[in-house]
């Protein structure tokens, strides 16, 4: 379990994926400054030219070994930009060593919705778990 | 003064790809050392912060990572250099939410809560240099054979 640090020196763009009206978007290790700033503009217009109107964005976070002020910085701004274009961003599964780091560092972002894991995300955002096929015929109220 | 028992590793600080880099081997070491999960995440975060302030507002150095022993301790010295334009007020540079790089304004101060030591030595137009040591804590690393 020592470090296991995932050589993942992933500096492409991250992949948005729709599901239905929530679009997910999974991080996984290291995180080039630059692919985070590119992902803040990707989503952004894809709520904005999505044929199917976007209503939530779901970040997982569980691959995230950490988060500084700009990655910080970066999430709180791709929920306020997502906010404007009338859809809700939901972090998910933050680590618990991410959690008390942020804390520390001074960065609570406040205003930003989380959740333990993407399937608890999504039913945050009123949707059945897209793993069980038994769909929820009356949703909502 | 702490007796370093190996040898300096020296670590550019040029660009994002850079600051990747230097967040996977102050991870690697840390693990290494046996700090425990939160202790690495405080650390790398915190060298994180510290190797884009050189990076963003020194317009780039170096970061030198040194092992330290003290008895049965085992510790990690950081240190990150630029030859930027140097911290006008330095009380100012620490104050929570203060930036001027479109930032947070959190790193100095954020970076400096997150390890045991913290120093800063800036010069008016002859850069800066954010040093930073941590211990392990706890019971010694598994791997180190312990006392």
């Amino acid at each position: 379990m020592t470090g296991l640090p995932a050589m993942h020196p992933g500096p492409g763009p991250v992949p948005v994926l729709a599901l239905g009206d929530v679009l997910l978007v999974t991080l996984q290790g290291e995180l080039h400054d630059g692919a985070a700033e590119q992902l803040q503009h990707d989503i952004s217009r894809r709520i904005a030219s999505s044929p199917v109107p976007v209503t939530g964005v779901v970040i997982d976070l569980s691959g995230v070994e950490i988060i500084d002020s700009f990655l910080g910085r970066v999430l709180a701004e791709i929920a306020a930009s997502a906010r404007l274009l009338a859809a809700r961003t939901i972090l998910a599964g933050m680590r618990p060593a991410v959690a008390i780091t942020l804390v520390e560092l001074g960065l609570t972002l406040p205003g930003l919705s989380t959740a333990l894991n993407v399937e608890k995300a999504l039913s945050l955002l009123g949707r059945a778990s897209s793993a069980a096929p038994t769909a929820h015929l009356e949703e909502g109220a | 003064m702490h007796a370093p028992i190996t040898s300096t590793t020296r670590l550019p600080i040029g660009s994002d790809a850079d600051l990747a880099w230097v967040r996977q081997q102050v991870r690697q070491a840390a693990a290494d050392l046996g700090f425990n999960l939160v202790q690495q995440t405080k650390l790398v975060t915190a060298a994180s912060e510290l190797a884009r302030n050189a990076l963003v507002h020194g317009g780039g150095g170096h970061m030198e990572m040194t092992v330290l022993a003290e008895g049965a301790h085992r510790g990690l010295r950081l240190s990150f250099v630029d030859a930027g334009p140097g911290i006008r007020d330095v009380e100012l540079a620490m104050t929570d939410g203060y930036t001027t790089g479109g930032g947070l304004g959190m790193g100095l101060s954020g970076a400096k809560r997150l390890v045991k030591e913290f120093t800063l030595d800036t010069r008016p137009g002859q850069g800066t240099t954010v040093t930073i040591v941590d211990w392990v804590s706890g019971l010694p690393a598994p791997r180190t054979g312990a006392p």
